[in-house]
């Protein structure tokens, strides 16, 4: 379990960017969601630039995805998977504990 | 085939139409134009709308550039003056000679000048070109009075022309009504009553005896019932006639009253000449419209290639407007032909008059006069043109409908042979076909079609047709601005304005659904910022934007931004310069001059955007919204300050107009110039908002566009003093707030306003729908309640908290990286990238 950053680092409804062992992972703080916190990887493996953190949320018929902010395909929260073409983010799994953002990993 | 030589004698509309037309086709041919006036082709129909603001350039079909882009050998002003068929040559008063192979004689006409004792007075000026314009306004300089002898179509328009120019306008007519061609007797009295009602003094059954000198005026018309009319100028437009000189010379067959005889291919009696248009007759009928000329030229153009068309005569149906009052006549608009019957009806109050002419047995439309009210001609006409059968009671059909509604022609009813847009020759199979290649909107139908893009007379026609076609395929235009609302932009916007709603989670769980996405939170947000213009970066707001506007910055491809100060009118301090250099060279920018006139600085790190913008803050400058949908620059040349021909201060008018409408979010972004003299250097005719100096003031153009679509601005109003301009320009960006969809800019809004450009002037200019009140105080609430984003944002560490790459480390972003190139810095190439990366594990 690592610490990654506190609660109130975090956008309400929107996502910032956390560096954990060289990784940039994509932090989103949806506070009216049941999980609340989701994270992928930062990198955007269409466009090829470290960005995911700086995309949309919102929902795409029942899931709740990101738009990549350079080229606007929407990757789901929970998996990762992208959903206009074969491109995948990485999942990590984290939580709030208190006021603290953890990563299982 | 060997290419073959063509020589256009005349370019006028139809000359020109032809030459466009041969350029455009598989033949091969090497064309020569020779046009006696001294510029190419231009749109002599509007004419008149010279007095009323627009530039003799603005008229322009062609320019020679465009020829010799096309390849066309063009002359002007000079005449051909001898055809001599047996060498197969044509000879000009310049003494230039022209082989051919082919020869088209495009010679047009000349306006006919009754033989008046006196006619050949100063001041007694004829009307049919620009240069006969530029003579009118020199005559009409000071004056008071002029006198329009004609009282036909071309002569309606002249007095229009007059009155434009604040003279007290007369017309003489010699038969006993005006537009007697046309028009039945009962239509022509309600036009005049209308005409008279403008103050345009009508005198028909009058025959001019003598002009002479006046007492009072200039000249004095003496009638043949004694009575006299004194006035300051005479305008000659008594119909026309036939320019067929050179065909007499050349012996070619002439009809009986002038005018080169054409069979139905366009030839006259040598098989190697072609006359089309004005100049030709064919059974005995001249077609003194364009359309009609233009099918002439296209045939023409036709027996040069392997599939030869006929041209067998036209339909000489018209719809226009004379001095704002509407006029229409289709077919036999009098009732002539044997056992027509007459439906009419007139209404004296609201001075409307409409006669339908049906055959015998009352199945057919044989004809129709139309005044004051030309809603019904659309229907007619096609009723016409189609033969559709007539409903049981055709009266109907131009009786005010008891419910308001009038009875339209279901465009199912309609054959796919008809004619939807007579300009362009667009018939409803055309517009099936477009639909078909995948055109899913009327804007997608008319940029494929033209239709609707010439006179516009057919746009609601086309919209019924187009969107009947799209219901049948099911496709019809979905206007859901996501999968979250149903709503479209525009009932967004009424339900914001109206419910006051400032946040999203308000609005989506009351007329939504699901968490939004990127289509609608932007969008959403652009609304609200129109409306309460709170800064971008309110915690609510902040997770409705993209990108850009959540840092006040433009993303590039490698997730490094740009940024742009405001330069407004790109007028620009020289202590200002050095800081965005000494900016550039400190935080390692490529620096780049942009089209609106101001420094784009590309490269900067997410974490160095706060220090770059304080630096410019502290220089005095401020936020570009380069970033954001709402106005970007207004252009401007230095204007009468500097330049030689400048009439009016277009630098001060454009920074006064960029600080009034900098910060207003709008559904797409809006670009503005001011040019400082009809030179136009500033390019204003392609901005949203273009504005024009003239010596009275400003002229306003609204709707152009540059980039990928080009249009060219539609001109909204004259000579404007600079707060009727500025109030103006108000009620007509908020107009486009409050309807346009998302991400539609002004052009296609246009494009797709029900009503066109007569119905946004209606609402801007005359306030028809009694909003310009509430729009002028819309925008001063978004003047007042301006702020620099940028400047309130370094000021506010919570607004700053995403500005860094990482919110557990203080460093960048290892990916970007960049090479030098020419001297500044661009992004590494993802080789380039990893070659670095060895030299470093080296």
């Amino acid at each position: 379990m690592t610490i990654l950053c506190k609660r109130s680092d975090l956008i309400a409804n929107s996502g910032v960017c956390a560096l954990h062992n060289n990784e940039q992972v994509a932090i989103f703080y949806l506070p009216d969601t049941e999980q609340k916190v989701f994270a992928v990887s930062n990198w955007d493996p269409i466009g090829e630039a470290n960005v995911i953190s700086r995309g949309i949320v919102g929902s795409v018929e029942d899931r709740l995805v990101v738009a990549s902010p350079l080229y606007k395909q929407h990757f789901c929260l929970i998996t990762g998977e992208c959903l206009e073409q074969s491109a995948q983010l990485t999942v990590y799994p984290v939580a709030l504990d208190g006021e603290h953002l953890v990563l299982a990993a | 085939m060997s290419q073959i030589k063509v020589v256009v004698v005349g370019n006028g509309m139809v000359g020109h139409h032809y030459v466009s037309t041969l350029a455009a086709s598989d033949i091969d041919a090497q064309i020569t134009v020779i046009g006696g006036e001294p510029r190419p082709a231009y749109d002599r129909v509007h004419l008149s709308e010279v007095f009323d603001g627009k530039e003799p350039s603005d008229l322009g079909l062609v320019t020679r550039e465009e020829y010799v882009a096309l390849g066309v050998d063009a002359h002007f002003g000079d005449f051909v003056d001898k055809i001599d068929r047996s060498a197969m040559q044509v000879i000009t008063r310049g003494g230039q000679v022209f082989d051919y192979d082919k020869l088209v004689l495009a010679t047009g006409s000349y306006p006919f000048v009754p033989p008046i004792p006196g006619n050949d007075l100063p001041h007694c000026l004829a009307y049919r070109t620009i240069d006969d314009l530029g003579e009118i306004k020199a005559s009409a300089q000071g004056q008071k009075v002029g006198v329009v002898v004609g009282g036909g179509l071309l002569g309606l328009e002249c007095a229009n022309a007059l009155k434009n120019l604040g003279l007290e306008a007369h017309v003489v007519e010699f038969a006993p009504g005006l537009m007697g061609v046309q028009l039945d007797d009962g239509g022509s009295q309600m036009l005049r009553r209308q005409i008279e009602a403008l103050d345009v003094k009508v005198h028909t059954s009058k025959a001019t005896q003598k002009i002479r000198e006046g007492d009072e005026h200039r000249l004095k018309m003496e009638f043949a019932d004694g009575s006299e009319l004194e006035t300051d100028l005479i305008v000659f437009s008594a119909g026309i006639r036939p320019y067929d000189e050179l065909a007499r010379q050349a012996d070619l067959k002439v009809g009986e009253r002038g005018g080169i005889v054409i069979d139905y291919q366009c030839k006259t009696s040598d098989e190697n000449i072609f006359a089309i248009g004005e100049c030709a007759v064919q059974g005995n009928f001249i077609y003194g419209l364009v359309a009609p000329g233009y099918r002439m030229a296209e045939a023409a153009v036709s027996q040069l290639s392997s599939e030869p068309q006929s041209f067998t005569g036209a339909d000489m149906s018209t719809k226009l407007k004379l001095l704002g009052v509407e006029v229409g006549s289709i077919g036999d608009s009098k009732g002539q032909a044997d056992g027509s019957l007459a439906f009419v009806f007139s209404d004296e109050r609201d001075a409307v008059y409409k006669r339908l002419n049906v055959s015998a047995d009352g199945r057919r439309v044989l004809g129709a006069t139309l005044v004051g009210d030309t809603s019904d001609y659309d229907t007619l006409l096609q009723y016409y043109l189609n033969e559709i059968d007539l409903p049981d009671a055709p009266e109907n059909l131009v009786l005010p409908a008891l419910d308001g509604q009038a009875p339209t022609l279901g465009a199912d009813a309609l054959p796919l042979s008809a004619t939807i847009c007579s300009c362009h020759n667009v018939s409803k199979g055309d517009l099936v076909t477009a639909i078909d290649g995948g055109c899913t909107s009327l804007a997608d139908v008319k940029g494929c079609t033209q239709a609707a893009t010439g006179c516009g007379g057919c746009a609601a026609l086309l919209k019924n047709v187009v969107d009947a076609e799209l219901a049948a395929r099911g496709m019809e235009v979905d206007t859901r601005l996501c999968e979250h609302f149903k709503q479209s932009r525009q009932e967004l916007f009424i339900i914001i304005q109206a419910t006051q709603i400032r946040d999203f989670k308000t609005l989506v769980n009351k007329y939504g659904c699901g968490q939004g996405c990127d289509v609608c939170k932007p969008a959403v947000a652009s609304i609200f910022a129109s409306l309460w213009n709170e800064h971008v970066l309110d915690a609510d707001l902040v997770p409705l934007q993209d990108t850009n506007d959540t840092f006040m910055a433009n993303m590039q491809k490698d997730g490094t931004y740009s940024v742009v100060p405001r330069v407004p009118g790109g007028e620009i301090l020289p202590e200002q310069l050095i800081v965005l250099g000494s900016v550039a060279k400190k935080y390692g920018l490529y620096s780049k001059i942009t089209g609106g006139q101001r420094v784009d600085l590309f490269g900067a790190k997410l974490n160095d955007l706060p220090n770059i913008w304080q630096e410019l803050i502290d220089a005095g400058m401020e936020t570009g919204h380069a970033y954001a949908k709402s106005l970007r620059t207004v252009k401007s040349c230095v204007g009468s300050t500097w330049c030689r021909y400048g009439v009016q201060d277009s630098a001060g008018q454009a920074i006064d107009l960029e600080n009034r409408y900098k910060g207003l979010r709008s559904p797409h972004k809006l670009k503005m110039a001011v040019s400082g003299c009809t030179r136009e250097c500033a390019e204003a005719q392609s901005k949203d908002v273009g504005v024009i100096a003239t010596e009275n003031g400003w002229n306003l153009y609204v709707c152009g566009n540059g980039g990928m679509k080009p249009r060219h601005a539609d001109l909204f109003a004259v000579d404007l003093d600079t707060p009727t301009l500025i109030r103006t320009i108000d009620r007509f960006l908020m107009f486009y707030v409050r309807t346009a969809d998302r991400l539609q800019r002004t052009s296609v809004w246009l494009e797709n306003l029900e009503g066109g450009l007569d119905y946004l002037k209606a609402v801007i200019l005359e306030d028809s729908l009694g909003i310009a009140d509430e729009l002028e105080q819309q925008m001063q609430h978004v003047v007042d309640t301006y702020q620099c984003e940028w400047r309130t944002a370094i000021n506010d560490q919570e607004k700053l908290k995403r500005f860094r790459q990482f919110i557990n480390s203080n460093s960048s972003d290892p990916n970007v990286a960049f090479v030098q190139e020419r001297g500044q810095p661009r992004p590494a190439t993802s080789a380039e990238k990893r070659r670095q990366q060895l030299k470093a594990v080296v």
